[in-house]
C-alpha cells in the first residue's frame, strides 16, 4: 500500500473511532439530562392570541401541534400517575384558538377536564367554558350539547343546567333521538343509576378515541360494582327479614338460597359483607382504591 | 402581447432548467412524506394534519420561490447584464417586466401542481380512497397560486428600485403586515383617536390583504371553498398585481441601468 | 444629403454620488457627433472616458442628462426602430441555461421574421461566427470569447442598418479579433453603418473611415485616422550599439539601454549632427527609421493633458 493509501486508511479509522467518540459522549449526556430532568410542565408562551399572531396564516397546522401535545401530555401525566394536570386547558385553549373547528379538542376537554384528579383535571368549570367556546364556532355541533350536558350531570351535579343542555341539542335534526327524553327525565328526576348508566355506556359505544374509551371503561365497572352491591344489600335485608339476623357472610346468602354462587365484582374479587351487614368490595379488589380515590 | 409571451415563455425555460427548483420541489414531496408520519402521532386528526402540513409546504415553499427568484428576475438581468442586449431589441421595458411576471407565475404554477399531486398521494397513502371533500384541496391551492403572483409582483417592484437584499426584507415584510391587515381594521384601542383609527382603516385596506387567499382551516376538516369567494379572490389578486406591476413599470422605465 | 446614420447633440450625463447624492460626476460633457451612413466609426478612448456611457445612452439602456440624439433620423425613444439596430453589449453576458441557438432563436423571435426565416438565421449565423459545433451547449459553459461571437451573432441577425458593438475585439485572441475585423468589414461591403467602440488603436487605424476619440468625458477630435496622428510629428529614431570601451558622450545621456542596444530619438533636423557624434563615438548604428507618430501616443498625450488639468484643478481647489 502506497503513502496515499495508508493515510486515506487512517483517515478511516480516526473518523470511526471520532464517531465512537461522540456516541459514547451523547449517551452519558442523555443520562445526564435525564437525571437533572425538568418538569415537563412547561409551557412558555402561554397566550393564545400571541401564538395565533406567530403562526401568520398557519395556525390550523400549529393547532394541531398543540392538540397532539395536550394529548401526550395527559398520556405521560396519565402514566406517571400524577394528579396535577395544569397544563391541559392552556394546550387546549391554544390548539381550540388556533383551530376553532378541532372538535376532537373540545370532545377530549370536556372529558378530562372535567374528571376528578387522578382521571382528570378536576377543572368542570373549564371544560364548560372550552364547550361553549366550541359551540361558538361551531353551532351546528350538536355532539358538543351532549358533551356539556355530561359535564354539567356528572362533574359538576347540576341538573337544571344540564337537562337544558341535552335539551338544546337535541333541537338538531341530526342529534340522538333520545336526547330529548333524555333532557326530561333529567330535569324530571336529577341524578339516578339509570341515566348515569346509560350515559356512560354511550360515551363508551361511540367514541374512537382511546383515552375515552378507557375512562368510560373504568366509570362503567365502577357503577357495575355499585349496582351489584346495592342488589346485595337488599339480599342482605330480605335475609333479614326472613331469619331475623343480618347476615355475615356470603356463604349464607348462598344457603338460604338467595344467591345461586358467590358473586365477584367485575375484576373477580368475590363480594364480602362487613361488619355492618351491608355489601362491600374484597380488600384484595383494586377496585376499592377506584372508589376511594372517586370519593376524594 | 406576443413580445410579453416571449419573455414569458423564456423565463420559465429558465426557471425549468436551474436545478434549484428541482430541489425546492423535492423537499416539498419530502415534507409530504413526512405528514404522513406526523399524521399517524396526531392522534384522531390525521387526515387533517396531513392536509394542513401539505399546505403549508407548498405555502412556504412557494413564497420562497416567490420572493427570492422574484427579486432575481430583474435584479440578476441587471446585475450580469444580460437585458443589456434584450432591450436593444425592439421591445419596451413594461413588455420586459410583465413578460417576466408570467413566465414565473407559470413556473410557480407548475410547480404548485407537483407539490399538489404529492399531496394527494400522501393523503391516498394513508386512507387508500380518495372522498369528494378532498378535492376541496384544489381550490386552497389555487387560492395559494394567487396569492404567490402577487407576491412576485411585489417582489419585482421592489428590486427595481433598492437591492436585492432590501428587495426580500421589504417583500417578505410586506407578506407578514399583509397577514394583519384585516386586525389592523378591525383594531379597537381606546387610546387612539379617531383620526388615527380611520388612518388605520386605510392603511389595512392599502395593504395587500393575504389573510383573504387562506381557507387552510375549512379545507383540513373538510369543508368547501365558496365558488364566490374564489371569483373575488382571482379579481383581487389580479387588479392588485397589475397596479404594482403597472408601477414597477413606471419605475424600472426610467431607471438607468448600470 | 441624407441625414446621418446617427447624430448627437449637445448629449451629457451626469452621476449624482455622495452624501445626499449632492456632488455630481460628469461622465460625458457635450458630446456632438454624428456617424455618416455606410461608414465605419471607430470610438476610441482609455477606459473610462465615455465610450460605453455613449452607446448606452444611444440605446436607450441609460437616459441623458441633458443632449437628444437620433438613430436613422428618428429619436432614440422610438422602440420600433430598434428593428434597425444590433448592438453587441461590452462583456456580453447571457441565460446561463439556454444554448446559443436558443439564446439566438430567442433574441430573433422580436423582429419581424417569419419562423422558418428565423430558424434559418440562426443557423447561418452560428455557422458565420463559428459557433456551429457549439451550439447545442449550454451558455454558462461558454468561454468569453464563445460569449463575443454569441453575441456578434445576435447583433447582426436581423440584418440591422445599423451595427454598434461596443469592445467587440476584447477577450478575443488575435485570430479571434481577425474575424471580426474581417467581419465588420463586411458590413460595410454591404452598406451597413457599423459604430464601435475600442482602445486597441491599431485596429481603429486599419478599419475606420473615421475615428472620434474621447478623453476624460469630452470629445477631443474628430477625423480620419491619419488625419489625427498628423499633429504631432515625433522625428527619428537611432539604434545603435557601443564597444565596451568607448567613452561617453552628450547624445548618450538621451539615449535608453535595452541590453546591449541604444535608442535615441532626435528630431528630424538633429539627425545628421546626431549620427556624426555617434560615430565618432565609434558606436555601430544598426538602423535609422522615422517615427511615425501613433493614435496611441496621440492619446495617451490627452491622457496625459487631462490628468495634468485635473490636479491643477485640485490644487486650486475649484
Amino acid at each position: 500500500m502506497n503513502r496515499r493509501g495508508m493515510g486515506r486508511w487512517l483517515l478511516g479509522v480516526l473518523l470511526l473511532a471520532g464517531f465512537a467518540g461522540v456516541w459514547q459522549l451523547q449517551r452519558r449526556i442523555d443520562a445526564q439530562l435525564k437525571a437533572s430532568q425538568v418538569e415537563i410542565d412547561e409551557l412558555a408562551i402561554r397566550s393564545p392570541k400571541l401564538i395565533k399572531r406567530m403562526s401568520l396564516e398557519y395556525a390550523p397546522l400549529v393547532g394541531a401541534i398543540y392538540w397532539t401535545r395536550a394529548v401526550q401530555y395527559y398520556g405521560d401525566k396519565h402514566r406517571l400517575g400524577d394528579r396535577k394536570l395544569d397544563l391541559l386547558w392552556p394546550l387546549l385553549d391554544i390548539a381550540t384558538t388556533l383551530d376553532p373547528q378541532l372538535i376532537v379538542a373540545y370532545r377530549f376537554g370536556s372529558t378530562f377536564l372535567g374528571e376528578k384528579p387522578p382521571a382528570g383535571a378536576g377543572q368542570p368549570e373549564l371544560a364548560v367554558e372550552l364547550l361553549k367556546q366550541g359551540l361558538k364556532e361551531n353551532p351546528d355541533e350538536w355532539r358538543l350539547y351532549y358533551d356539556l350536558g355530561f359535564v354539567y350531570y356528572v362533574d359538576m351535579k347540576d341538573y337544571a343546567k344540564a337537562s337544558a343542555a341535552f335539551e338544546e341539542g337535541s333541537k338538531n335534526p341530526k342529534a340522538y333521538i333520545w336526547m330529548k327524553v333524555l333532557a326530561a327525565k333529567i330535569a324530571g328526576e336529577g341524578e339516578s343509576p339509570e341515566t348515569s348508566y346509560f350515559l356512560w355506556q354511550q360515551v363508551y359505544n361511540t367514541t374512537t378515541d382511546k383515552y375515552i374509551k378507557q375512562n368510560a371503561a373504568d366509570h362503567l365497572i365502577l357503577m357495575r360494582a355499585q349496582l351489584d352491591l346495592k342488589q346485595i344489600d337488599r339480599l342482605a335485608d330480605a335475609y333479614e327479614k326472613k331469619t331475623g339476623r343480618r347476615p355475615t357472610s356470603m356463604a349464607e346468602l348462598v344457603e338460604a338460597g338467595l344467591l345461586e354462587g358467590i358473586m365477584k365484582d367485575p375484576d373477580g374479587y368475590p363480594y364480602v359483607l362487613g361488619e355492618s351487614g351491608k355489601a362491600e368490595l374484597n380488600l384484595n379488589s383494586p377496585l376499592l382504591e377506584k372508589t376511594l380515590m372517586d370519593k376524594m | 402581447m406576443r413580445k410579453v409571451w416571449t419573455v414569458a415563455a423564456n423565463t420559465f425555460r429558465e426557471a425549468v432548467r436551474d436545478r434549484v427548483l428541482y430541489n425546492l420541489v423535492f423537499f416539498a414531496l419530502l415534507m409530504m412524506a413526512a405528514a404522513i408520519l406526523v399524521g399517524q402521532i396526531s392522534i384522531g386528526i390525521e387526515q387533517s394534519v396531513i392536509v394542513s402540513l401539505g399546505l403549508t409546504a407548498i405555502s412556504v415553499i412557494g413564497i420562497f420561490i416567490a420572493v427570492f427568484i422574484g427579486v432575481g428576475l430583474v435584479s440578476k438581468e441587471m446585475d450580469k447584464r444580460t437585458l443589456y442586449a434584450l432591450l436593444a431589441k425592439p421591445v419596451e421595458r413594461w413588455q420586459f417586466l410583465f413578460g417576466k411576471f408570467v413566465g414565473l407565475v407559470l413556473t410557480l404554477a407548475v410547480n404548485t401542481a407537483a407539490m399538489t399531486v404529492g399531496l394527494y398521494l400522501a393523503l391516498w397513502a394513508v386512507k387508500h380512497r380518495l372522498t369528494g371533500s378532498d378535492w376541496y384541496l384544489i381550490s386552497a391551492v389555487y387560492l395559494i397560486l394567487l396569492k404567490l403572483a402577487l407576491i412576485v409582483a411585489l417582489a419585482m417592484l421592489f428590486s427595481c428600485f433598492t437591492t436585492p437584499f432590501l428587495a426580500i426584507l421589504y417583500t417578505l415584510g410586506l407578506y407578514v403586515a399583509g397577514l394583519f391587515a384585516e386586525e389592523l381594521r378591525t383594531m379597537k384601542a381606546i387610546s387612539l383617536s379617531d383620526s388615527t383609527m380611520r388612518m388605520f382603516r386605510a392603511i389595512s385596506y392599502m395593504l395587500p390583504n393575504f389573510e383573504n387567499f387562506n381557507v387552510m382551516g375549512a379545507v383540513a376538516h373538510g369543508r368547501a371553498v365558496e365558488v364566490t369567494l374564489l371569483l373575488r379572490d382571482t379579481g383581487y389578486a389580479l387588479l392588485y398585481s397589475l397596479m404594482v406591476l403597472a408601477a414597477a413599470a413606471m419605475v424600472f422605465s426610467r431607471r438607468n441601468l448600470k | 444629403m441624407a441625414s446621418p446614420a446617427i447624430e448627437m447633440e449637445h448629449l451629457s450625463k451626469e452621476y449624482p454620488y455622495g452624501f445626499l447624492h449632492l456632488k455630481k460626476r460628469k461622465s460625458l460633457e457635450d458630446l456632438t457627433m454624428s456617424v455618416e451612413n455606410g461608414e465605419v466609426f471607430g470610438f476610441l478612448g482609455p477606459n473610462g472616458a465615455g465610450k460605453s456611457t455613449t452607446i448606452k445612452l444611444l440605446m436607450r439602456l441609460i437616459f441623458p442628462t441633458s443632449g437628444t440624439a437620433r438613430i436613422l433620423g428618428k429619436s432614440i425613444e422610438d422602440v420600433a426602430m430598434h428593428q434597425e439596430i444590433g448592438y453587441l453589449p461590452e462583456q456580453p453576458y447571457f441565460y446561463d441555461y439556454l444554448t446559443a441557438a436558443e439564446l439566438l432563436d430567442y433574441f430573433a423571435r422580436f423582429h419581424k421574421l417569419t419562423a422558418s426565416d428565423r430558424q434559418e438565421r440562426v443557423q447561418r449565423m452560428l455557422k458565420k461566427v463559428g459557433l456551429e459545433t457549439a451550439k447545442k451547449i449550454q451558455l454558462r459553459k461558454y468561454s468569453k470569447g464563445m460569449l463575443q461571437r454569441v453575441g456578434l451573432a445576435q447583433a447582426i441577425l436581423h440584418d440591422p442598418e445599423v451595427v454598434v458593438l461596443d469592445e467587440p475585439m476584447s477577450g478575443l485572441d488575435p485570430l479571434g479579433r481577425r474575424e471580426v475585423r474581417d467581419l465588420i468589414l463586411e458590413l460595410k461591403k454591404e452598406g451597413r453603418t457599423v459604430l464601435f467602440s475600442t482602445h486597441i488603436l491599431s485596429d481603429a487605424e486599419t478599419l475606420c473611415d473615421r475615428v472620434g476619440v474621447i478623453v476624460g468625458g469630452k470629445l477631443r477630435g474628430v477625423g480620419a485616422p491619419d488625419e489625427m496622428v498628423g499633429i504631432r510629428a515625433q522625428g527619428m529614431e537611432v539604434l545603435f550599439e557601443l564597444a565596451s570601451s568607448a567613452k561617453p558622450f552628450p547624445l548618450l545621456g538621451r539615449a535608453t539601454k535595452t541590453g546591449e542596444r541604444y535608442r535615441l530619438q532626435v528630431a528630424e533636423a538633429e539627425l545628421y549632427p546626431a549620427l556624426d557624434e555617434l560615430k565618432s563615438a565609434g558606436a555601430r548604428i544598426s538602423s535609422v527609421s522615422q517615427l511615425k507618430p501613433t493614435l496611441e501616443e496621440f492619446f495617451m498625450h490627452l491622457v496625459d493633458a487631462d490628468r495634468a488639468q485635473a490636479s491643477a484643478v485640485e490644487v486650486s481647489g475649484k
